[in-house]
């Protein structure tokens, strides 16, 4: 029966299972590594910067997701997904790396689902509510060039561990930074709208500008990419005054709570569950 | 090809791309379908999203569909009629494996 | 990934292939040309018969390309759609496994809709017109995907269920007598093959889990049995058409066929993991090698089909609103690639 001939073929495929698996990260990711944190290296200020990391990945990721079957065009949907998708993945590699280091020995949904809002280290601007396209895209560049200007320098982090998954994300933010990067330039140039959503959408994200460069010195890369793109769109980036405070301090805007309330919810709901 | 096609001005969708992957070195580029692009950087952009999202490491083509020339399967073809002057893809999926019958 | 095939080798023929289109009948496909020419008709009909590929150059029925079109479009659209009721529970997903997974799935979604929509475009289809014409009600998708999903153990259960019928639907879609629709099937199925395993494998560690959770499963599965069931289409001897794509080979199986495989295949599943699927009259029957079960509400499947399922509305009117809110994107992209060009035949020309 040529049927059943189909089914045996489909097995035989996932003999290399791994290149199906993309994104969906079945085994502990850290799996074999030595975890133990290095001399030097202090354990508190590893597993703080970690979460710190990790929570502007989820918290972006989740903004991402919003966007599943409301895409601009299907090709879109696929790649806010990738996008989405790699920073979900380094999230998880990070809390459990902060759980290793903070010895406390918590997993990754420890961090995920059972932490408030005031608990959060995320810089604000990755949780501003979604917008539109424009908005999507600049909020894409600029983190996106921010977290790889910074994770070019943590390659070089004594701790293995952290270095390795800087290393791993190098590769992806590059891609991340590209695809905002194409796309801003075409919304810049394209048309009277596009242009006017672009310039919105800039005036909304640079305002926050200031809280990502407290956070790491890497002022000059980020500001070389936002120069070299905003060029190309025909935009300027406007002059802006920082807004006070900061979400590495644990200070928020009134965006995250709800942001959290959907991403906890069900968790919440079964505390003893396993999934 | 009809170029009144290509460049009318009421179309409101991307232009279709043919998309080609070499899935590992050694091994020719092949196509693999085609997918909507506004341009050459968004249709590469959009074949490593869409064609080697678990795959990495390959090299990618992409060729507007209205440039590529076809041969006619036989000199007897105007029966496409009315699209005979559409380029018609021969999407060869990659990996298919070798015995799985008639493919 | 050793410990992700595990359940697979306990569970035969569990691949999963994605979703399924209703299986519409088609329309009497129409008769060859009048002035089909001299021997085409019959080199079509003899590479059918020597069970060969129909490539997009050669010469084809009207009927039969417009029967493709038709159900290759309505495939691509049940998988666009059928990323919604899914789709919702990413952002929810209780942990961040769980959470990938789903966004991963949900995403091979939208690709599966892309290759499809590929394979149409070779038959001369536009994506463009067969979107403005999902959009206006103009052609269907799967009937499933007009049903709510409720809880979390719902992703699970779309996973086993609509899956697993989606498996006995497209994997024999793999010998479809078009080829680019044949490949575009079996990219999909190999794909997808991760999907029903981990709808499944998400039920067998909710079914450990606490009460709540196994409620939840079993509540799951008795809203989605039946629906799953009519996913295969209505009975054979309501769906007279469907002899013609059989005699075509566009369909391999007939929807009764297809859905008891999928029966036989789902009840030693159910038994496993501990669910009781909701049909009284499920029994195995050892006289036909089969099992007995029940009939679908073929009135319901009508009603959902004809737009009046729970969800309809909603499916339609998420997938109209992005399309028309992302208009101004794509307009901006092609503006700024013309632009581009202008700028290239300018500088060219400098």
């Amino acid at each position: 029966m040529s049927d059943d001939h189909v089914y045996l073929t489909l097995a035989e495929g996932h003999e290399d299972d791994a290149r199906w698996a993309y994104g969906t990260g079945f085994e502990d990711p850290l799996h074999g590594v030595d975890t133990s944190v290095p001399e030097g290296v202090d354990a508190g200020e590893l597993a703080a910067a970690c979460v710190a990391l990790a929570d502007d990945a989820l918290v972006s990721a989740q903004r991402l997701a919003e966007w599943v079957t409301r895409a601009p065009e299907l090709e879109e949907e696929v790649a806010l997904a990738n996008i989405g998708l790699d920073l979900l993945g380094q999230a998880r590699l990070l809390y459990s790396r902060a759980g290793q280091a903070d010895g406390t020995g918590r997993d990754e949904d420890a961090y995920a689902y059972f932490r408030d809002a005031a608990d959060f280290r995320n810089v604000r601007l990755a949780e501003l509510p979604g917008g539109d396209f424009a908005f999507t895209v600049v909020r894409l560049l600029v983190l996106s060039s921010w977290r790889l200007a910074h994770f070019r320098r943590l390659q070089a982090h004594p701790d293995p561990v952290l270095a390795a998954v800087a290393a791993k994300g190098v590769k992806e933010l590059t891609y991340h930074r590209q695809y905002a990067a194409e796309w801003c330039v075409r919304l810049g140039d394209g048309t009277d709208e596009s242009h006017r959503r672009m310039r919105t959408a800039l005036d909304q994200v640079a305002p926050y500008l200031g809280e990502l460069h407290t956070a790491y010195d890497v002022r000059d890369e980020v500001a070389d990419d936002l120069r070299q793109v905003t060029e190309a769109a025909g935009l300027t980036l406007p002059v802006y005054r920082p807004l006070p405070g900061s979400g590495r301090a644990g200070e928020h805007t009134e965006h995250l709570a709800p942001l959290l309330t959907e991403l906890q919810g069900v968790a919440r709901a079964h505390p003893e569950a396993t999934w | 090809m009809s170029t009144e096609q290509a460049h009318r001005p009421d179309q409101r969708g991307w232009p279709l791309y043919e998309v080609f992957v070499r899935g590992k070195r050694g091994l020719n580029h092949v196509h693999v379908g085609s997918l909507h692009a506004a341009d050459d950087a968004m249709a590469l952009t959009h074949a490593r999203d869409l064609y080697t999202r678990r795959n990495e490491g390959v090299s990618i083509w992409v060729v507007r569909s209205e440039h590529i020339a076809a041969s006619t399967r036989d000199e007897k073809d105007p029966f496409f009629a009315p699209s005979a002057d559409k380029v018609y893809r021969h999407p060869t999926f990659y990996d298919i494996p070798d015995d799985v019958p008639h493919i | 990934m050793p410990g992700a095939r595990k359940h697979v080798t306990l569970i035969p023929n569990e691949w999963s292939v994605g979703k399924l289109v209703t299986m519409t009948t088609t329309h009497a496909a129409e008769a060859p040309p009048p002035d089909a020419p001299d021997g085409l008709q019959e080199h079509f009909d003899a590479t059918i018969a020597r069970d060969q590929r129909i490539e997009p150059r050669d010469w084809m029925p009207e009927g039969y390309r417009k029967t493709l079109i038709r159900q290759i479009a309505q495939h691509a659209h049940s998988e666009i759609i059928g990323m919604q009721p899914e789709g919702e529970w990413i952002t929810r997903a209780p942990s961040l496994r769980r959470k990938a997974i789903l966004f991963a799935k949900v995403q091979d979604e939208a690709g599966h809709g892309l290759y499809l929509y590929s394979a149409a475009e070779t038959l001369g289809a536009d994506r463009d017109d067969l979107t403005r014409r999902l959009i206006e009600g103009r052609q269907k998708y799967s009937s499933i995907f007009n049903y709510p999903t409720l809880s979390f153990a719902d992703v699970g259960v779309i996973g086993w269920f609509v899956d697993g019928a989606a498996i006995c639907n497209q994997v024999p879609l793999c010998r479809s007598s078009y080829g680019p629709y044949a490949r575009a099937m079996v990219r999909i199925c190999k794909e997808e093959s991760f999907h029903q395993r981990q709808g499944y494998e998400l039920l067998m560690t909710m079914m450990r889990g606490t009460d709540a959770q196994r409620e939840m499963v079993q509540d799951a599965v008795d809203r989605w049995w039946w629906p799953s069931l009519m996913m295969f289409g209505p009975p054979d001897d309501a769906s007279p058409n469907s002899a013609r794509s059989m005699a075509w080979k566009i369909k391999r199986h007939s929807n009764d066929e297809l859905r008891r495989r999928f029966v036989d295949m789902t009840v030693p599943q159910a038994e496993k993991l501990g669910v009781t699927l909701p049909d009284p009259q499920l029994r195995w029957n050892e006289e036909s090698g089969h099992h007995d079960f029940g009939t679908p509400d073929w009135d319901e499947l009508m009603r959902v089909i004809k737009g009046d399922g729970p969800c309809n509305d909603r499916r339609m009117e998420r997938r109209r609103t992005a399309h028309e809110e992302g208009a101004w994107v794509r307009e901006a992209a092609t503006a700024h690639a013309a632009k581009q060009a202008a700028r290239a035949e300018k500088g060219a020309a400098a």
